[in-house]
């Protein structure tokens, strides 16, 4: 399995990272080499095996739905680099 | 003094032969004159552990105190602490103060651990050899060509060089023992659940798991006396009780069940490490453990199952780095996308965006089943290989790693051969299973650890074996000349 050019641009746009032309090789490159290690997975037959998400196979803890949080926007919002009355500023999107 | 375990610590506080600020002023003093060679430090501070240390002399002088209070300990920079920037080694986190403490870190400053600092680490934890910082590799302390281990390699060179008497880190494919066993100290893994993720930057969130790495097993157990137990904040935290994780340490290891998995002791092992593990072993079977030979059969596959797992998680969890609402931030953003784009990109590292990108391929539509689905399978079928085993014994034994410290640059640019160094860490926490990698010789002055798995929740055991098997050999006890 070879990852190529297109795979790299199309894998780097789903997850909004901005990569260099230079760099496109390479990655084609590690990629194809990490997936040819991830083959050999298919050296083994797992057709009646169940997939294991978590280790202890539990299920998520509920908890009741009442806020124990308090407001702290203030504290949280400093290590923002622009925000306005309380809000997060990001370039505009409609114009 | 500055090469007491935390247990010596602890009575000579209590004896009053040294005060916090005394004890605390002469870590930090160590601290500040290794950091430049060793660079284990990303943060190291000063003022506050004096401040933090008078306060703790103050607290042992009205009788109102814990075991350890006052003494010093180094904290992994992925453990968010209110006021101190956690970096996660990652210009991403360059300038992130966290606005609260992480569930470890108040366990410990509430029993009065003083914090030296923040330890360097591989960016976002992934690596295995502290190269992928963007703070700077650490140096392994007994031989500074070499690398310490990763991801928690600052914290495993800050203790073997003793700056600090112990430190945390946290482990998802071997990070807290792969480590240890490079620079020569004890590193314990504990099962998955047992200790708090809440306030750890996540990585991989169904492995990533923190834990001790101190000087001996002793150590261990007291800090696992702190820092384990049920969080409501962490939703995958167990609620089983904890052990009194000191209690077993002196327990006999007579009739020991080990179990020795074939595929550990194979040609993918180093053959000097291979002797040091077998003599180990016998150290092991003269206090009345037996050794058997099992099968771990499908010990090659955990690297690539991880390889899919890993970074799959990771690129979900690292997707909130979105140059928003904390993190590095591009200038002038042409757009949002823009914003998003470009601030990923400066602000992490090749081997984090590496690892993004396999992440994202493997969980994309119509390569999910083959890659993501298949590898969660695979795991099922390791987790089921190792309660095979411990069926017919009571833990495994084997080494932690399949060589010694290697040289700085030797494996950077090889990604696949830096995965494959990890073969005997990343199935333990595939399983979630506990583990310690224990100090038991040298090659050519460089450690090696032995590395003891146990069944789910079986941390005190280990720690009684490894307590037991440090009480006749003095492995951990040696420190590298230049930091005597």
């Amino acid at each position: 399995m070879s990852i190529d050019k297109s795979e790299v641009e199309k894998i780097a746009w789903l997850t909004r990272l901005a990569i260099d032309k230079e760099d496109i090789a390479s990655y084609c490159n590690e990629l194809t080499n990490i997936v040819d290690l991830m083959e050999q997975m298919n050296s083994v037959d797992t057709t009646d095996i169940a997939p294991l998400a978590h280790p202890l196979n539990l299920s998520s803890r509920l908890r009741i739905d009442k806020v124990t949080e308090t407001d702290q926007r203030e504290n949280f919002q400093e290590n923002a680099v622009e925000t306005k009355d309380g809000y997060y500023l990001v370039p505009k999107v409609i114009d | 003094m500055y090469k007491s375990t935390l247990a010596q610590l602890s009575i000579a506080l209590e004896s009053k032969k040294i005060s916090s600020e005394e004890l605390t002023r002469l870590y930090i003093e160590r601290c500040n004159k290794h950091n430049n060679s060793l660079n284990c430090f990303i943060t190291i501070t000063e003022e506050e552990a004096l401040k933090k240390a008078r306060q703790a002399d103050k607290k042992r002088a009205s009788g109102d105190y814990n075991l350890l209070t006052g003494i010093p300990i180094a904290q992994k920079d992925i453990f968010c602490t209110n006021g101190t920037k956690t970096t996660c080694g990652s210009k991403m986190l360059d300038n992130f103060v966290a606005p609260y403490d992480a569930t470890l870190i108040k366990k410990m400053n509430d029993a009065g651990l003083i914090m030296l600092g923040k330890t360097n680490m591989d960016e976002f934890a992934m690596g295995s050899s502290n190269e992928t910082s963007f703070y700077g590799p650490v140096k392994n302390p007994w031989d500074g060509c070499r690398v310490p281990g990763g991801s928690s390699g600052g914290s495993a060179s800050a203790v073997a060089a003793r700056l600090t008497p112990a430190a945390t880190g946290t482990d998802t494919g071997g990070s807290i023992r792969q480590p240890s066993s490079f620079c020569g100290i004890t590193g314990l893994k504990p099962t998955y659940g047992r200790v708090s993720r809440y306030g750890m930057v996540a990585f991989a969130s169904s492995l990533d798991q923190g834990g001790p790495m101190t000087q001996t097993a002793e150590d261990a157990a007291l800090i696992m006396n702190i820092i384990a137990g049920f969080d409501e904040h962490d939703s995958t935290s167990t609620e089983k009780p904890t052990d009194n994780y000191t209690e077993k340490l002196n327990n006999s290891i007579k009739g020991l069940k080990i179990g020795l998995p074939k595929q550990y002791f194979d040609e993918n092992l180093d053959n000097n490490v291979a002797d040091v593990i077998e003599n180990g072993l016998k150290e092991l079977e003269k206090l009345g453990a037996k050794c058997v030979d099992v099968e771990l059969p499908h010990t090659e596959l955990s690297i690539p199952a991880y390889y899919v797992i890993a970074p799959a998680e990771c690129s979900s969890n690292l997707s909130r780095y979105d140059g928003v609402r904390f993190g590095h931030r591009c200038k002038e953003p042409k757009n949002l996308s823009d914003l998003y784009c470009r601030s990923r990109q400066e602000g992490f590292g090749k081997e984090v965006k590496r690892r993004i990108m396999i992440g994202t391929y493997v969980l994309s539509a119509g390569y999910y089943d083959a890659y993501y689905i298949k590898a969660q399978k695979i795991r099922q079928i390791i987790s089921n290989d190792f309660q095979n085993v411990f069926k017919n014994v009571d833990i495994i034994a084997g080494p932690t790693t399949t060589g010694v410290a290697f040289k700085l640059n030797e494996k950077l640019n090889d990604p696949i051969s830096m995965y494959l160094s990890d073969l005997y860490t990343v199935s333990v926490n595939l399983a979630g299973l506990p583990a310690i990698s224990v100090p038991s010789g040298f090659i050519n002055k460089l450690p090696v650890g032995m590395q003891l798995i146990g069944n789910y929740f079986q941390e005190s055991l280990l720690m009684n074996v490894a307590h037991q098997y440090q009480k006749v050999t003095d492995w951990h006890q040696k420190i590298p000349q230049a930091y005597e």
